[in-house]
């Protein structure tokens, strides 16, 4: 049972692992971007969109598509939704100076919507009784795991039972946190997040940096979503059943202070801790509703001692919301 | 052999919009494996002219030589380029990151190898001096600390000639000895060097020539070895220049501000005011002439009840209930609740004095708002009171209700005083209030602390014209690196007299001046 | 001579970007405006695309969609959208406060909820044991008292810790809606459904169901508006917001303006939420409020802060979503049609705040030089 509880606390936080290192990075360019609950709506409607096409190009025969097309084809679409929405919110908050939290705001409904509109005609093609929309075929191939997985007991269970998705959003997190903390590129992007204009000064492109980083980030994120659907849907999508992840990913960054590496583990305990209510004895279902608040209580206590402790290490980028202009010093 | 110059100026001119030159026709040569003081009182061009060497500002005519090259130095990169490397009196560092990651962002040399930059780090330090570890993180840093890295980061980058910004205004004595020999070092290496500073006994002690700049233009240069401190002194402070100031003679003079041994430490831990004691009389007004930086703003603050001091007390004798208060750890509005009718003009104008967004008639309501039981804002008296002193001190603006930050600088001070006299204080504290002002203007503001002057008031006059203060003031307070180096009578001291003081610090500052 | 002129003329970027002074108010609204007409022009060749239809038949649809057509409905639905806009308005309103103080307060949701919360409790609990006008005073007391204290939590940590508010109060949210969750389990006995209460529902006037809605926020409009403009708490803010330096040049404390003026952002979410449960739904679920407190942050920034501006952007945002709902409902497309539209409508609004700000010159028409 404790093993089916962890795998179970993993798949439940996977999808806000990507939607926190996706934030990080975009965060370390000093940008609050609050639209990652709508660019992961996008990336998880992308694909499903990717996928039902490709599916009806086979003729919904599993036995017709080819495994590579078939993953490639959706992670293509649902990369380039989340960019798009990138794009968007960096266009208008780089370039044009906008204010950061009303556009991430804007983006949310935006994509939130969009997600709901092409699930929801989606839903209208394939005319389907309940209003969900299934890409079945697709999500086998994502989560097929390693044929001799099932023959090593717990071992097997605990570390090789995953689909492909779960894996890259631990390699992702572990290769963010090496490149934040190890490379030059790393070094330069934390530079603009925390002081562009030093940046500037030191030759540092500004401006690219933070288009680029708004726009992996987004990818990144995005992928969440796709995972969402994916594996834990089972290739399912039914409107707003994505709830509320997006946001559980962006407290997520504060949990892990800004660091992927502890967002992996963070948001293995978000997912336990959304999920504890499962496993606690004797538990009436109103109380389990007090206990889904865990998380969240969590995240507000992180958010408390790091700000009483004030720690510099632990603090947020510390241009973080605010626009750069050059002129204005 | 003859010394090679490393870097020539031929009329070099500089103008910011129509009427601010900043540089006119200047010409300097620096040469290698030496160090060449730059001298000049705040706002002589000092630090324009430099920036045009690093690449911050481009010159509007004027040619600039490296090693007997034209060169064109268009951005910090070509600066770069050229081997030129300047340390800005503000720092440009990131905080969390370590020294080692500071001086090498930005730099694009081969692979990333962090290990194998602050081994070449540790090899410049040791090379000449400095103390530093490379693995440590900017913020938990003294400033002395971060300007070692400053210096390093354009020394990594491979710069043989160096520009400081009055590096010594934020060291001890201690450190600023450190920085010396870390500076010879570097010139006996074949580095050039050229040093900003307005203090004497460092010129004197560190630099082999000293150019001297005055109001943009250049004076002349010596070599250090054949001058002294009254000449320099003269070619920095100019000829006395007479400016009709009218002034009175004190009547009625008592004590009204007492400040007994006040210090006062900022949030970097650098003591920033040192055992400051004076008196500020009621019915004269007292000058306070030094170096920008070296005081005056935490000294007018702890006064207004904005700094916490750690040692001393400041006593306030009540004109009319004759009392005695101490005004030491009370807020403002303590400090106001007491019957001191204490009124300031800060320097920062726009960022303190006054709010950049409001109109003119809600920001005058920013010390009376409060009057009254009432919930609500009586704007009646503010506005009548703003269309008073637009009337009489003649402010340009469409109306009472124009947000103050469309005003023009001058009228922005206007205001700013206007209010802050109205209020019929006994105590007028005003930091730089002719500070960009057109000559009318300024003479407005003259007038109108001699008014209060007249009127009883104790007026505390911070400014940075020595003509101004010498013609305005009664008294004069110099003040170097956070102590008293010395108070002159306002009438019999001379510019050279002052301008000694202000270049003291207080380890030599001179008793013997003392009234 | 000429290398330098090359030079300078070479780092002088093709395209100059200058922060503008000012730029006259009536000239501000045209460039909003013309933003707001280009969105929503933008989303008509949308729909034409998507849909088929003439372009001004779209129109026509939103307007019949949500004034309906002379006859009988259209009172009602007048009302429904008059209903609709005023929640939100009051909601906007709620957060303004909190913004021109420079806090994000994010947490509307929750704080109406916990609002609605309050009046629910006390219509189940107290519905027939008071006397009509004690009850509804009750509620009323109980729900403001519940959103100030949902608003007070974020805002002490702010003052005390300059904690995060954005994420606190988004945090926040989300503790309360489990807390309703839990609710409706106890109350709805497993259904998590309450079904629509008879006591404690507000007083109808007019003969109108929502017509005291209306009006209360109407009040709250005024008042609002009188508080940040008139009063010496608004002034506070107001200072506060602009400049900190200054707030503590002339004394004034900012910990205490900072969770006073939380307190006050909170107690309007909660009369909102005993609007949406005591003056509407006579019920609570978590999506009670739907959303909104998002939106509201929208609507008071595009309002620029002044309640009477939030009036008609308030108006527009319903509108727009009611009017593309219906346009989508009758072309066969989903609802979420229309905070694709409302997003949009936003994009350009915040967008085009940049032709206010800067001025966009190029390299050959710029003569001044730069400071």
């Amino acid at each position: 049972m404790i093993i089916q509880m962890i795998t179970r606390a993993i798949l439940i936080g996977v999808p806000m692992l990507y939607g926190a290192v996706g934030e990080i990075v975009t965060e370390k360019s000093g940008h609050l971007n609050l639209g990652i609950p709508g660019i992961m709506y996008v990336g998880a409607i992308g694909g499903v969109s990717g996928a039902f096409l490709y599916e009806r190009a086979c003729g919904n025969v599993i036995e017709n598509m080819n495994p590579f097309l078939a993953v490639f084809i959706p992670l293509l679409c649902s990369i380039i939704g989340s960019v798009i929405m990138g794009l968007i919110y960096s266009f208008l908050t780089v370039t044009l100076r906008a204010n950061q939290n009303v556009t991430g705001l804007a983006l949310t409904t935006f994509g939130i919507g969009l997600g709901n509109f092409f699930g929801a005609s989606l839903i209208k093609i394939v005319d389907s009784e309940v209003p969900t929309v299934a890409v079945n075929d697709t999500s086998d191939i994502f989560c097929s795991t390693l044929p001799f997985a099932d023959n090593l007991g717990w071992f097997g269970e605990l570390f090789l039972s995953y689909d492909f998705l779960t894996y890259l959003s631990v390699i992702i997190a572990v290769i963010t946190s090496y490149v934040l903390s190890q490379t030059r590129v790393g070094l330069n992007l934390r530079a603009v997040g925390e002081s562009p204009a030093t940046a500037d000064a030191a030759g540092i492109n500004v401006t690219k940096y933070k288009y680029l980083a708004t726009c992996i980030g987004s990818a990144i994120a995005g992928l969440g979503g796709l995972q969402y659907v994916m594996s834990y849907a089972d290739g399912g999508w039914s409107n707003d059943a994505f709830g509320d992840r997006g946001w559980m990913a962006i407290a997520l960054v504060i949990f892990a202070l800004w660091k992927p590496h502890m967002a992996i583990a963070g948001a293995f305990l978000f997912g336990a801790l959304c999920n504890a209510n499962n496993y606690i004895n004797g538990l009436g279902t109103e109380t389990q509703e007090l206990f889904k608040m865990l998380p969240y209580i969590v995240t507000v206590i992180v958010l408390v001692i790091t700000s009483m402790r004030k720690k510099r290490e632990h603090q947020p980028p510390a241009h973080l919301g605010l626009a750069y202009f050059r002129e204005e010093r | 052999m003859a010394k090679q110059a490393a870097i020539e100026l031929k009329n070099i001119t500089k103008t910011f919009g129509a009427k601010v030159i900043a540089n006119k026709n200047v010409n300097l040569t620096a040469y290698r494996g030496e160090i060449l003081s730059i001298l000049g009182e705040n706002g002589s061009g000092k630090t324009t002219l430099m920036n045009m060497i690093a690449g911050i500002y481009f010159p509007d005519e004027g040619q600039i030589f490296i090693d007997g090259q034209e060169a064109v130095i268009a951005s910090p990169k070509d600066a770069f380029a050229y081997k030129i490397g300047m340390i800005h009196q503000h720092f440009k560092l990131v905080d969390v990151f370590t020294a080692a990651e500071n001086i090498v962002l930005g730099i694009k040399d081969g692979p990333y190898d962090l290990k194998e930059s602050t081994a070449k780090i540790r090899e410049i330090c040791d090379k000449y001096g400095f103390e530093l570890d490379p693995e440590k993180k900017i913020y938990t840093m003294s400033v002395s600390e971060k300007q070692t890295v400053e210096i390093i980061k354009v020394l990594y980058r491979g710069a043989d000639i160096l520009i400081l910004d009055e590096p010594t205004a934020v060291l001890t004595p201690q450190e600023t000895a450190k920085l010396f020999d870390v500076l010879r070092r570097m010139r006996d290496d074949g580095k050039c060097i050229i040093i900003i500073t307005h203090k004497l006994h460092e010129v004197l002690s560190l630099s082999d020539r000293v150019s001297v700049l005055l109001k943009g233009e250049y004076v002349g240069t010596v070599n250090t070895s054949e001058t002294n401190e009254s000449q320099l002194t003269e070619m920095m402070v100019g000829k006395k220049i007479t400016l009709d100031i009218e002034r009175t003679e004190p009547e009625n003079v008592t004590p009204r501000i007492v400040v007994e041994n006040i210090s006062c430490i900022n949030r970097e831990g650098a003591k920033v005011l040192d055992n400051i004691s004076f008196t500020a009389n009621a019915g004269e007004i007292l000058g306070i002439a030094g170096i920008a930086g070296s005081g005056q703003r935490e000294l007018l603050e702890s006064i207004a009840g904005l700094q916490k001091l750690s040692e001393g007390n400041i006593f306030y004798h009540n004109p009319k209930t004759e009392c005695i208060d101490n005004l030491k750890d009370k807020t403002p509005i303590e400090i106001r609740n007491l019957g001191v009718r204490l009124s300031f003009v800060p320097e920062d104008r726009l960022g303190m004095g006054l709010v950049a967004n409001m109109d003119i008639t809600d920001n005058m309501m920013l010390r009376s708002y409060r009057k009254g039981k009432s919930l609500f804002l009586e704007r009646k008296a503010p506005k009548d009171l703003a269309q008073k002193i637009i009337e009489e001190l003649e402010v340009v603006t469409p109306g009472v209700s124009t947000p103050v930050r469309r005003l023009s600088g001058g009228n922005v001070q206007k205001i700013l005083v206007g209010r802050e006299i109205a209020s019929s204080p006994t105590v007028l504290m005003a930091a730089y209030p002719v500070r960009g002002l057109d000559i009318n203007s300024s003479y407005l503001i003259y007038n109108l602390l001699n008014e209060q002057k007249k009127r009883g008031v104790a007026v505390i006059f911070v400014g940075e014209d020595l003509d101004v203060l010498l013609e305005l003031c009664d008294r004069i307070m110099v003040i170097g690196s956070g102590s008293i180096t010395g108070i002159v009578d306002g009438r019999t001291a001379t510019k050279e007299q002052v301008g000694l003081l202000m270049t003291k610090t207080s380890d030599e500052s001179v008793g013997d001046i003392n009234e | 001579m000429s290398k330098a002129e090359v030079a300078k003329h070479h780092r002088e970027p093709l395209i100059h970007i200058v922060k503008r002074d000012d730029m006259v108010w009536w000239r501000a609204w045209l460039i909003r405006v013309a933003a707001i007409a280009i969105a929503i022009l933008l989303i008509g060749v949308i729909s034409v695309l998507l849909t088929g239809k003439d372009f001004f038949s779209i129109f026509e649809t939103m307007f019949r969609g949500v004034f309906g057509r002379p006859g009988k409905s259209s009172s009602r639905m007048l009302w429904y959208f008059l209903q609709k806009t005023a929640v939100l308005l009051g909601l906007s309103l709620a957060v303004t406060p909190a913004f021109k103080m420079k806090f994000w307060n994010c947490g509307a949701e929750g704080q109406a909820l916990m609002g609605g919360l309050a009046s629910m409790i006390c219509m189940i609990e107290l519905g027939d044991k008071l006397p009509y006008p004690a009850l509804i005073l009750v509620i009323l007391v109980s729900s403001i008292v519940a959103g100030a204290l949902w608003g007070l939590v974020p805002a002490i940590f702010k003052a005390q810790y300059n904690t995060n508010e954005t994420l606190f109060t988004l945090m926040m949210n989300y503790i309360a809606t489990q807390i309703i969750k839990y609710y409706l389990y106890i109350e709805g006995g497993g259904t998590n459904k309450i079904n629509p209460v008879k006591e404690g529902n507000l007083p109808q006037i007019f003969g109108q169901e929502y017509a005291l809605n209306v009006i209360i926020v109407l009040v709250l409009v005024l008042a609002m508006y009188i508080y940040l403009n008139y009063s010496k708490q608004g002034y506070e803010i107001n200072v506060v917001g602009e400049s900190q330096n200054t707030a503590r040049y002339i004394g004034i404390n900012v910990k205490k303006v900072i969770i006073r003026t939380m307190i006050i952002s909170g107690a309007v979410c909660g009369i909102m939420g005993m609007i949406l449960v005591a003056g509407t739904d006579h019920s609570i679920d978590t999506n009670t409020v739907g959303g909104q407190g998002f939106t509201a942050i929208m609507v008071s920034w595009l309002g620029q802060f002044n309640p009477f501006i939030m009036i008609f952007m308030s108006a527009l945002v319903v509108f727009l979503n009611t009017g593309y709902a219906k346009v989508a409902d009758s072309c066969g497309l989903d609802s979420a049609f229309s905070d694709i539209a409302v997003g949009l409508v936003i994009f350009f609004v915040v967008g085009c705040e940049f032709f206010i700000r800067y001025s966009v010159r190029f390299r050959h028409s710029r003569k001044e030089a730069q400071v």
